[in-house]
């Protein structure tokens, strides 16, 4: 497999280290990827002190094949993902492979999280080698008990097979053999080829589907232990409150409240935040006593943001630059020598996360140190704070990776953790800690809303000339606000020869974090949105107007892990025109858009066909998205994560805004925070191209161009340009 | 506190210590830990809590457990037969990799199961009129739907059959 790419993942050095089971059978362990602990270790000398494996492998002498899951697995599927890689490699009968869950060790695993569809492009390469290296063991103990030479021995689905004679062993019953023969190098072990992939690119379930359809799943809000009682936390509504004030007595009185007391926090949201804690007999019993919580705060300190006051501030920065930031040649003059200018503001909100399962967290605290069930997708940062918090050694905390009902960024945040540590240590306890959804959607870290200000040039040719932006966002000195900055790479801005983008921040108190797509889930909107405004106004074909600021085929910038190859994108740009039928005639009222974006070395162009009939109502009906992220490890699964960032990113730009005033989150529960509804959901076709590049992640790289996709369309049915969103506060019913 | 008489899964319980307000959920939840009914929103917004009483999809969040007394409630964990034989609509689900969290997945299997149950003849747009009150965050719903589809089928052909 040969391939231009200059980021290859494949030079990493792998470890292996096998080791015969106890009651028979093999264990193989191995490396997954680099963190900064192993590649210390990699300048020692290696001895069995120096190797920190961060995966495992076990056959037993039944033939069971168990793979442990490092990475917490949120709905994304990577605990399906992972240890399918390894099992294409061993040529595992994957009816035989039992997938369990490892536990936070971040000393042996590695960073274990769920962010940035970082999994499959940090792990694909490590992971075959190390499948590789067991079915080559395997193999060759096969050889030896057939006594014939290992090359006219091979492995298929759980066995070794010598053709000539038809005899053939089970992985089982070769195991323990195995184990024993000399390691062959990872590095050099010899993988399969991609056209005999018998599992990878095709379509697999995932691992926990039987558990998920009949209830026996263990989400983070099923953790249960003997003795257990159940909390709920109540914070300031305005974010950086603290209790001046309480009636505890009131709600220690009532019936199945064991204890109530007051946390002072640490005076961040992002560590502990302070409140009241409440802990009795069921959740029932805790919530209820949380609704009749009377606190007085003191919000000298707190929050006092607006949105209203914010948009205002934004709309009187609009005939300003901002500090430049983002530059290529000289866009004062393409835009001077421009026969049309084009102006417009954009403005897109504040989003919650609202996973489905609200933040919940379970910790047992005793003399030996807290024990922590958590949902987290960033669990040993966890195990940072919470340390941190209560003030213990971080080795007196033992994390349990357990499934999250949904992420999508929320849980690379750890304040839950922190809750429930806590409030676990003055219950004496184990306790579980559940928010309501109220609770959980007023205290998010949000994405950030944004606004920004725009102008681009056509010259006579029909061609951009010139482009100036003004993004005003959130942040200080200098920094952005969590997840509230733009990335700066992102096409169209890329390859424009002539750009200068600003920037003016606006100081926040409302907490942000990363959402989807962090940089790129709104900012894309904006981006492609006005790119589509400015060749309609040149009267040029979009999809024309995108290959021809696209280019040759290169690579932007060059020598730059995040760096976007034209050609990838002309060609995902190319196929879902194809597939769309762009071009051709609608009925009136009906009109398709398109738009491209590149994040988290994903290629994604979407087309969304939509009808906006009377009284603005508005259907989505058809998007065709096209995908090149390289080759596909599980089809099922690939699909699936395209399938739900189109609903999420449909959701979003239709329904969702989180709005506040005086600090005060306005929004509480599904009722004024929709989600789209099944039958709004439109007929999704996906497609990839599954070039010969590394394999890269799909957790977020499709949401993005959703919108400006299915925004462009409603220009294309209507003449009206989306500037402000959600849609339904611009009167598009659903 | 009253003993309260719940018929759960074809078991039956006494349960005491709980108000009779106490809404359905938490006590299948946290007294008798049948854990695959979920929590959502609590105010009949999301669907994931949906149980049957007496054959009808019913938000657990906000139905008071003492109204379920006399009834056959059905959580998730009873939908299978006794031999552990999937209900084809769990059997659909997973034949079409529905799951993402699958957090939401017990409430719309049950809310699907109730409407075939009453409607095994329900055309795509009742079903999809039935299904608006359950909520995916994932974004789900298109395996959903085909999920539902051919269980139908499977059901009416084994109805045709019997």
């Amino acid at each position: 497999m040969s391939s231009p790419d200059t980021h290859a993942l494949l030079d990493r050095r792998g470890f292996l280290r096998v080791a015969a089971l106890a009651g028979g059978g093999l264990s193989l362990a191995f490396l997954i990827d680099g963190s900064p602990l192993l590649a210390a270790d990699e300048a020692k000398p290696a001895g069995a002190e120096n190797f920190r494996p961060n995966g495992y492998l076990t056959i037993s002498p039944d033939g069971t094949v168990t793979i442990l899951s490092k990475n917490p697995d949120l709905g994304q599927g990577i605990k399906t993902t992972l240890p399918l890689i390894i099992a294409e490699e061993l040529c595992a009968d994957w009816k035989r492979v039992v997938v369990e869950q490892a536990p936070l060790n971040p000393a042996l695993y590695g960073w274990q999280g769920a962010g940035g569809s970082t999994s499959v492009p940090s792990n694909y390469d490590n992971m075959r080698r190390a499948g590789a290296v067991a079915r080559t063991l395997l193999v060759s103990a096969a050889a030896a008990e057939f006594g014939v030479p290992e090359s006219e021995c091979r492995a298929e689905s759980g066995e070794v097979i010598h053709d000539i004679t038809g005899r053939r062993l089970g992985f089982g019953a070769l195991a323990s053999k195995a184990a024993t023969l000399p390691v062959p190098d990872a590095k050099t072990v010899v993988l399969k080829d991609r056209k005999d992939f018998s599992l990878l690119g095709r379509r697999v379930g995932g691992v926990d589907n039987k558990a998920v359809v009949t209830g026996a799943l263990c989400y983070g809000i099923d953790v249960s232990l003997p003795g257990i009682l159940y909390a709920a936390f109540v914070r300031c509504p305005a974010f950086g409150g603290k209790v001046k004030a309480a009636n505890l007595d009131a709600l220690r009185a009532r019936p199945g409240v064991r204890k109530v007391f007051i946390v002072e926090g640490t005076g961040r949201d992002d560590e502990l935040a302070a409140g009241v804690a409440i802990v009795a007999d069921s959740t029932h019993l805790a919530l209820s006593a949380a609704d009749e919580a009377e606190i007085t705060w003191d919000e000298d300190k707190a929050c006092k943001d607006s949105w209203s006051g914010f948009a205002a501030k934004a709309a009187a920065l609009s005939g300003e630059a901002g500090k430049e930031y983002q530059k290529s040649g000289d866009a004062k003059a393409a835009l001077a020598s421009a026969a049309k200018i084009i102006e417009a503001s954009y403005t897109y909100p504040f989003v919650a996360h609202a996973t489905m399962e609200p933040q919940n967290c379970t910790a047992h605290f005793s003399e030996g140190g807290l024990e922590i069930w958590t949902t987290s997708q960033n669990p040993g940062s966890g195990q940072d704070l919470v340390a941190k918090v209560l003030g213990i050694a971080k080795d007196k905390v033992r994390v349990h990776i357990i499934r999250g009902g949904g992420g999508f960024g929320r849980r690379l945040m750890n304040d839950y953790m922190a809750e429930a540590a806590f409030i676990a240590r003055e219950a004496g306890v184990p306790i579980k800690l559940i928010h309501s959804r109220e609770s959980d959607m007023t205290h998010d870290f949000y994405r950030a809303g944004g606004f920004h200000h725009l102008r681009g040039g056509i010259d006579g040719k029909g061609r951009l000339s010139g482009w100036t932006q003004h993004f005003v966002t959130f942040g200080q000195g200098g920094k952005d606000s969590r997840g509230a900055g733009m990335g700066a790479e992102l096409f169209p801005l890329v390859v424009l020869p002539d750009r200068s983008v600003g920037k003016t921040l606006l100081p926040l108190g409302v907490p942000t974090g990363y959402w989807r797509a962090p940089g790129s889930c709104a900012t894309a909107w904006v981006l492609e949105s006005f790119l589509h405004e400015l060749s309609a106004a040149a009267g040029r074909d979009h999809v024309e107007f995108l290959l021809e600021l696209l280019g040759e085929p290169r690579w932007l910038p060059p020598a730059n892990s995040g760096a976007l190859h034209t050609g990838r994108s002309a060609g995902v740009i190319r196929l879902a025109a194809q597939k769309s039928g762009w071009g051709t005639p609608l009925p009136a009222g009906r009109g398709r858009g398109i738009a491209f974006h590149f994040c988290h070395q994903g290629y994604f162009a979407i087309v969304a066909e939509v009808t906006v009939g009377a009284d603005r109502k508005l259907s989505v009906d058809r998007v065709v998205a096209v995908g090149d992220v390289g080759p596909i490890m599980n089809r099922s699964g690939a699909e699936n994560q395209v399938e739900g960032s189109i609903v999420d990113g449909l959701s979003t730009l239709w329904l969702q805004a989180i709005t506040f005033e005086e600090g005060r989150v306005q929004e509480t529960n599904f009722q004024d925070y929709g989600l789209l509804r099944m039958a709004k959901a439109p007929r999704i076709e996906t497609h990839f191209i599954e070039s010969e590049y590394p394999p890269t992640g799909l957790g977020e790289p499709a949401l993005p161009p959703l919108t400006p996709a299915v925004c462009n369309a409603i220009f294309a049915a209507t003449g009206e340009r989306v500037r402000t969103l959600p849609l339904v506060k611009a009167g598009f019913k659903a | 506190m009253p003993t309260l008489l719940l018929q759960v899964n074809g078991q039956k319980h006494e349960v005491t210590d709980v108000a009779p307000d106490t809404p359905l959920l938490w006590v299948l939840r946290d007294t008798l830990k049948l854990t695959g009914t979920k929590f959502g929103c609590g105010i009949e917004q999301c669907g994931v809590c949906t149980v049957h009483v007496d054959g009808v999809a019913t938000r657990s969040c906000n139905y008071p457990v003492s109204q379920a007394v006399g009834k056959q409630v059905v959580t998730i964990e009873g939908l299978a037969g006794k031999d552990g034989t999937l209900h084809p609509l769990q059997q659909a689900w997973i034949d079409h990799d529905v799951a993402q969290c699958g957090y939401c997945q017990p409430g719309q299997i049950m809310q699907a199961a109730a409407l075939l149950q009453r409607n095994p003849q329900a055309t795509e747009a009742e079903l999809m009129r039935g299904m608006s009150g359950n909520l995916c965050r994932c974004g789900t719903y298109k395996r959903i739907r085909d999920a539902i589809t051919s269980a139908q089928a499977q059901l009416q052909s084994k109805g045709g059959a019997s």
